[in-house]
């Protein structure tokens, strides 16, 4: 009984926690950009993040990777500042910043004291529209692209076995290219390509500017006007939905790639957030991840490592937050001994018993403990909370969302779990990849 | 943390930055505590920090590393999964490890009495009473064992194990903190026993304490983590770095589409008198964020690498200088002879005036970004604490960046990166 008073305490304490001082305010600017503040006065820091909505989801065949380009060459100079003068004055006024990008979004962000937050407004408010986009500079930065592909992917065998999996996973999505872009892709940009990517996109009212740190709203909002108010909107064209289309049996595949040890990765076609027809279903495979993997003692941990020592890693994961469906996916390397196929069938059988029997009470509250305790856990930073809030906006489902997560997990039952192992863990639904390691060549 | 508004205030009124107030006391037993009190959020930071880095592993390199590993996998009545489940109950991150100075057991918790106490409960077991049973330590070194393996197929990893090899030859600082497939198959039980009973002892622990506890708490704290460790004894000193005889470069091929470049010698320690010469000079030389000489001169004018960056990685000896890029192999050469003539030039010439008021406003001006969360703040605690530097650090922080200049940037290069004795290691497919 202990543990459920336990429990009860954690709950109450964290939700009440969880809710005091979260505020987050909005105000939309004439031209459409949208401006979140969140306050946080630990200390005398300002995080500025830029998102729009545009990644690689948004790419056409022939051009994949070019949102990423784009962000690489945002560094490139203006009308107004020429080339590496951006960086310059940001480090000259004591600030960190850099870029991402992902599927559904590119983002930019600096980190200065609070009282410098004008000098990456002005900044970002200029290359939001006023891009000069430089034949010569392209050309150097399509190869450091390139270095930075050969980098991350090219000699790294898991990224490697992801990057194929994933181009077999989807049939019509576009979640199917790379983030970074096929190769032959990136070496055929043109600046004619960037620049109309960059007219198509880059716009007030197809970004978020996210302020989260020792900052009060008003000003804040004064200041995007002042900066940003002035730029022009852009007539911009819905996105085509691309749908993946009905998966009707299993897929394999084997990636032959110099590694020195083999693995395995299961995938299940499964809706995210935004997709599912009902919020809850979303927030049980969250929950199922968290069964799976969410620590320690977790299944795949406590079973296939240690239990049955068949793995000497494995995990689950499931992306709640992404615009289009995509996976659940589970992946493991076998010990010493043990074959990818009997990893397979173990991983299978995790599968299996999450369909057949309920997750136990002690189990449900675990995950629930963990999510109640990283929502506290996750305020410690300033960038994380600007991260949820850019990112939720601009995948469509809205920064309100991030402050139901804690209730809707907590609302989660066993039978909600077993029912989405059920209905969306089918062997249909299945693609597996084998990552097979063969022998270096010299 | 009203503690950093407070400073952020009185900044208005004088020029003395309070930036966090590190309360120091030791525990019964002679262990070193070190405390920062912060508000606002309910958590807490720990971290139980021994000397008991791989530089103590001797001859059995990743003694120290698999006996970090081993901690929670078995303590006092608890095995792996009840001691994992344990804190995953009530919400808690918990993790052990070690680097090359330290073995560090770390927890983030609430700080609801009943969740902490659990949570310290077992922690206090796992850090004084690992039972290291044969089953757990058999499958912990097969995945050691694979995990050695699996470095095999980066480049990157290669490259590292060879470098530190190049800069410290027979020094603790020469081997992998995570020991070699060789040595780790021979390890025992027993040497992991050993090894624990050595170092694992009050006299060589400290304890690192940020959140939301009052000094009494934290004191509790401390005391309750290390109660029933042996005294034991503090360790014998580590012995100093030699600095490589003469310049050297060591090429191992490897299957990969770009080849990896390291360059540097033994550089910087934690007492460094030079230190903060070395470190705003590096930042102009290949520390800045998206702007430093080998960053433009490597990638914004010719485009040879995505990364490339230099740095001093300070420890209680002499930790490695380094400067570090990757870039397609037919391009390897060049790429090496631009980084080794931007740094030749920094080194004969120094950094230029311009170049030091630009770092030092970005520094500066970037402090309280240093600091700026609990997980940052604990993490400089523990740095202060374990190689007890002095505790106003951060208070003079920027004082001390104030006081560099050009001239003495480039007096400190030449009198510690001596170009005559530069270890060079490419790993890659060279044409």
């Amino acid at each position: 009984m202990k543990k459920v008073v336990l429990i009860a305490a954690l709950a109450v304490f964290g939700v009440s926690q969880a809710e005091a001082d979260t505020k987050v305010f909005e105000r939309v600017l004439g031209n459409g950009l949208k401006v979140l503040v969140k306050e946080d006065h630990r200390s005398p820091i300002v995080i500025s993040q830029v998102w729009y909505k545009v990644g690689s989801s948004y790419e056409p065949n022939g051009i994949t990777g070019i949102s990423h380009m784009l962000e690489h060459m945002m560094f490139k100079g203006t009308d107004k500042h020429p080339p590496g003068e951006f960086s310059k004055i940001i480090a000259d006024n004591g600030g960190d910043q850099n870029a991402f990008t992902g599927q559904d979004y590119t983002a930019y962000f600096q980190t200065m004291a609070a009282d410098k937050l004008a000098v990456s407004f002005e900044l970002e408010a200029d290359r939001m529209r006023h891009l000069h986009l430089l034949a010569d500079e392209l050309k150097k930065e399509l190869e450091v692209v390139t270095e930075e592909r050969r980098m991350r992917t090219d000699d790294n065998p898991q990224a490697k076995m992801a990057e194929h999996f994933n181009a077999m996973v989807y049939a019509s999505s576009p979640y199917k290219h790379p983030i970074i872009g096929w190769p032959s892709d990136i070496a055929a940009y043109t600046v004619d390509d960037l620049q109309a990517w960059y007219q198509r996109w880059y716009a007030p009212n197809n970004a978020t500017l996210v302020v989260v740190g020792d900052v009060q709203p008003e000003q804040v909002f004064n200041l995007a006007q002042q900066y940003f108010g002035e730029l022009k909107p852009s007539d911009i064209k819905p996105l085509k939905p691309q749908a993946e289309i009905e998966q009707l049996g299993p897929r394999t595949m084997t990636v032959k790639v110099p590694a020195k040890l083999p693995s395995v990765v299961l995938g299940y076609k499964t809706p995210s957030l935004k997709t599912a027809e009902q919020d809850w279903e979303a927030y049980a495979l969250e929950v199922l991840a968290g069964v799976l993997d969410g620590g320690n003692s977790a299944r795949l941990s406590k079973d296939l490592i240690r239990g049955k020592q068949l793995a000497v890693s494995a995990g689950a994961g499931y992306s709640l937050t992404s615009r289009l469906s995509s996976l659940f996916e589970l992946e493991a390397t076998p010990a010493q001994g043990k074959t990818v196929q009997e990893l397979e069938s173990a991983l299978k059988a995790e599968v299996a018993k999450l369909q057949q029997t309920l997750i136990s009470p002690e189990e449900l509250q675990r995950v629930k403990a963990q999510v109640l305790a990283g929502a506290v856990y996750e305020r410690d930073s300033g960038f994380y909370q600007a991260m949820q809030l850019g990112m939720l906006e601009t995948i469509g489902l809205g920064w309100q969302e991030a402050d139901k997560y804690v209730d809707k997990i907590n609302q989660i039952n066993a039978e909600q779990v077993q029912a989405v192992a059920r209905k969306y863990l089918q062997e249909d639904r299945l693609k597996r990849g084998l990552l097979t390691a063969i022998t270096f060549r010299c | 943390m009203r503690i950093f508004l407070f400073g952020w205030l009185l900044l208005l009124t004088t020029p003395v930055w309070a930036s966090a107030k590190i309360e120091h006391w030791q525990t019964a037993q002679g262990s070193r505590v070190y405390f920062i009190h912060t508000e606002d959020l309910p958590l807490v930071d720990i971290q139980v920090v021994f000397d008991a880095g791989s530089a103590r592993d001797g001859e059995q390199y990743g003694v120290a590393a698999l006996t970090a590993g081993l901690l929670d996998t078995g303590a006092d009545k608890l095995n792996a999964d009840a001691i994992a489940q344990s804190f995953d109950s009530v919400g808690a991150e918990f993790s052990t490890g070690s680097a090359t100075d330290t073995a560090t057991v770390a927890l983030r918790s609430l700080t609801e009495p009943a969740l902490l106490q659990k949570a310290l409960t077992t922690m206090q077991a796992v850090i004084t009473k690992p039972t290291f049973n044969p089953a757990d330590f058999e499958r912990e070194k097969k995945r050691t064992l694979a995990g050695l393996t699996q470095q095999q197929e980066s480049p990157g990893d290669i490259a590292n194990i060879a470098f530190s090899q190049a800069l410290y030859g027979a020094h603790p600082y020469a081997h992998p903190d995570s020991g070699t497939l060789e040595t780790v198959n021979k390890l025992t039980r027993d040497d992991v026993k050993r090894f624990y009973q050595r170092y694992y002892v009050a006299s060589n622990a400290m304890v690192v304490i940020v959140g939301h506890l009052t000094q009494q708490q934290a004191a509790d704290t401390a005391e309750q983590l290390l109660k029933g460790l042996a005294p034991g004894q503090k360790p014998e000193a580590i012995p100093d770095v030699m600095m490589p005889k003469s310049a050297s470069t060591k090429h191992i091929p490897f299957p990969s589409t770009q080849t990896h470049v390291l360059i540097g010698l033994p550089g910087s320690y934690r007492k460094d008198p030079d230190y903060f010469n070395l470190y705003v000079g590096n930042h102009i030389l290949g520390g800045g964020d998206l702007v430093s000489r080998l960053f433009s001169e490597v990638r914004e004018k010719r485009g040879l690498a995505y990364s490339a960056a230099s740095a001093f990685i300070p420890m209680l000896k002499p930790g490695p200088f380094l400067v570090s890029l990757q870039t397609r192999n037919d391009q390897a050469q060049q790429a090496l002879d631009v980084a080794r003539k931007t740094l030749a030039d920094f080194i004969a010439q120094g950094p230029t005036e311009d170049e030091v008021n630009a770092a030092k406003k970005n520094i500066i001006g970037g402090f309280a970004m240093r600091f700026d969360t609990n997980k940052k703040l604990a993490s400089y605690l523990s740095m202060i604490g374990f190689y007890q530097m002095p505790l106003d650090y951060l208070d003079t922080f920027k004082q001390q960046i104030e006081q560099v200049n050009a001239a003495s940037i480039r007096d400190a290069f030449a009198r510690r990166v001596k170009q005559d004795l530069l270890q060079t290691v490419t790993v890659g497919n060279a044409q």
